[in-house]
């Protein structure tokens, strides 16, 4: 056999509730670099998995601020240093006529950050993923679950990890090679 | 779900999605339509049509950008004319999207998971069409980007104390969020057409725009977050839109503009005709492609319900317009009722009031609201209606302001009719190409909908 450097062991399941298990199980045993992955956004698996909080809230909420305050004092440069315009003695800093273009600033550059920032942190995009070599998974977007551990994992070894993940039942079980 | 099931049990309503589906087949149902379904004469037929009435619409902006603003109806006093009624009819119509996205996921509307994405996708078609407008109507379009504040040469920037240019921001920021959320919800789908299609060049372009999606539980972790936040924020987003575009008008003085019911009123009606053209797409596209498991009639019902209850918000607008011009007691206003009533336009006016208030209420009867053919026939008086109140609105109110010796009329040419039709050609062309190449439906959302998605405790 070659010896390609192996990235992880992959285990199938059928149901949300299977591969939650499975995770909740593996992350009991001590493993803590594992990840899994599903058609669709499955609410406890993150848990499962040990993932509690990311980082989205704060940087939309960073792109927010950033919006509303450039939004505010580009007016505010632009209406009374820049470019004033007398009407009839009226203030030039006239803050209720900004309060459209701060709150749509606000709300571009907040959606901004969510999207991008959601993307960044995921690592996407990412055109080569080791995972992708495993054929059956082109079945994590249809209506296949799986659980991976990678071999990063400091109490990984491949047959002891192997046997552990054939305990819990899988439908399938396949090496990723990197 | 489980709530979902059972009250739809107990008011025997039609599910949310057929029993019988599973994972498998919703993908296969959704993508099959993209990946191996091959496009029928009747598309064809339809995609070439509208396709050229696309052509109609760039025929005449090509003759405009030639001649000048000229070539349409507007004249003082009425210098808005077709171009501002039909940018406020598309921007109106846009708002469904983005309502039935955002505000129904925040309030836990499950039903909306598969209507939603052509729904949005209708969107950003309309609101393209919308944007074509103001942009040709400012008389010198190649200047078009000094509504922009960027730094230059002339040392002057655009004046913020004016609706027109918070009018550029609101819907400028409504289409990039648009498009950003349409784009978001479209990944987890676009990653299921990259492992499901046979095509090397079709996996390629749709592998590309997937950006290596994996659904790994961390990334729909951190996904979910951005989807929800993206909701919260485009909630008030959408209220904002109209209601800017209703300031364009409110901040002036004419008559019959200058209330302070203009944002709600024009919001409402706004979802109003939203929802209408959602139904009028929703349902010939269910019906040919075979989708009504998926977009059962509770969806067809719950929209006319939406549709009336917004119905009834804009039949209160133009019922407090009436009485405040007579309890107001300003001679303009008080003439501007009866101009509208007994003007030259007033058989605009009377149809306006049959086909927004009098013909949707017929919307009571159950029986009606489950009936697709009339629920289509409906919708199409409603979109009616709407165009026409946006009519009595920009026109009505000008013709005849403060002076006799400034009184006007306004007749389209032409080219208004063509540039109008040529935007209902370019948005149905745009639709007839999104159905063939993007689910139409989320098909990762549609899974959420199934009763095996829930996670039992052991």
């Amino acid at each position: 056999m070659r010896t390609t450097p192996i990235y992880g062991i992959m285990a199938e399941f059928d149901t949300p509730t299977d591969l939650v298990e499975a995770a909740r199980k593996t992350s009991e045993a001590g493993y803590k670099k594992i990840d899994a992955y599903s058609p669709f956004p499955v609410e406890e698996l993150a848990e499962a998995i040990g993932f509690h909080r990311n980082g989205v809230p704060l940087v939309v909420l960073i792109g927010g601020l950033l919006g509303g305050l450039s939004g505010y004092l580009m007016q505010y440069w632009i209406s009374a240093i820049s470019y004033p315009i007398n009407v009839g003695g009226k203030p030039l800093q006239s803050w209720p006529a900004f309060i459209v273009v701060t709150f749509e600033m606000t709300i571009l550059f907040a959606g901004i950050a969510a999207v991008f920032g959601m993307l960044a942190l995921n690592g996407l995009p990412m055109p080569y993923h080791p995972v992708f070599n495993v054929p059956r998974f082109a079945f994590a977007t249809k209506d296949r679950f799986f659980l991976i551990i990678f071999s990063s994992d400091a109490q990984y070894d491949p047959a002891g990890t192997r046997r552990f993940l054939e305990g819990l039942n899988p439908r399938s079980i396949s090496e990723v090679p990197s | 779900m489980d709530d979902n099931t059972q009250s739809s049990m107990n008011r025997r309503q039609a599910p949310v999605i057929e029993p019988g589906h599973t994972f498998a087949t919703v993908t296969d149902k959704i993508s099959s339509i993209v990946l191996t379904r091959p496009a029928t004469t009747g598309w064809f037929i339809g995609f070439g049509i509208t396709f050229l009435v696309t052509m109609m619409l760039l025929y005449a902006i090509g003759y405009l950008f030639l001649r000048g603003v000229g070539i349409w109806g507007v004249t003082i006093p009425i210098g808005w004319g077709f171009a501002i009624v039909n940018f406020v009819w598309w921007i109106g119509i846009g708002h469904a999207g983005t309502l039935i996205s955002a505000i129904l996921l925040l309030l836990r509307q499950s039903w909306r998971n598969s209507i939603n994405r052509f729904a949005e996708a209708m969107t950003l078609f309309a609101v393209a069409a919308a944007g074509i407008f103001p942009l040709i109507h400012v008389g010198r379009p190649w200047l078009d980007y000094w509504l922009f504040p960027y730094p230059n040469t002339m040392g002057v920037w655009p004046q913020f104390r004016s609706p027109l240019v918070w009018d550029v921001f609101a819907v400028s920021t409504y289409f990039t969020i648009s498009l950003l959320f349409w784009f978001i919800g479209l990944i987890p789908d676009l990653a299921t057409l990259r492992d499901r299609s046979e095509n090397r060049w079709a996996r390629m372009i749709y592998g590309i725009l997937a950006m290596g999606w994996r659904g790994s539980a961390r990334h729909w972790h951190r996904y979910e977050t951005a989807y929800l936040l993206l909701a919260g924020l485009a909630t008030p987003l959408v209220l904002s839109v109209h209601t800017v575009v209703s300031f364009d008008f409110a901040v002036g003085i004419v008559p019959g503009w200058h209330t302070t019911i203009f944002p709600p009123y024009f919001v409402a009606g706004a979802i109003y005709s939203g929802f209408a053209m959602v139904l009028m797409l929703a349902i010939p596209i269910r019906k040919i492609y075979g989708l009504e498991g998926f977009i059962t009639e509770r969806h067809l019902d719950n929209s006319a319900k939406v549709m009336l209850a917004t119905g009834l918000i804009v039949a209160y607008g133009y019922l407090i317009e009436a009485f405040m011009g007579w309890y107001g007691g300003n001679r303009y206003d008080v003439f501007l009722m009866w101009n509208r009533l007994h003007g030259p336009y007033a058989f605009f006016y009377h149809l306006l009031w049959v086909c927004n208030i009098i013909t949707p209420q017929v919307l009571w009867i159950r029986k009606l609201r489950n009936n697709p053919a009339f629920l289509f026939l409906i919708s199409g008086i409603i979109l009616t209606g709407m165009w026409l109140e946006r009519f009595i609105i920009v026109v009505v109110s000008l013709h005849r302001d403060f002076l006799t010796s400034s009184f006007g009329m306004y007749y389209p040419t032409r080219w208004d009719w063509m540039t109008f039709i040529g935007t209902i050609g370019m948005f149905l062309c745009a639709m007839f190409l999104f159905v063939r190449l993007l689910p139409m439906i989320s098909i990762f959302e549609m899974r959420t909908l199934l009763p095996e998605a829930e996670v039992k405790a052991e």
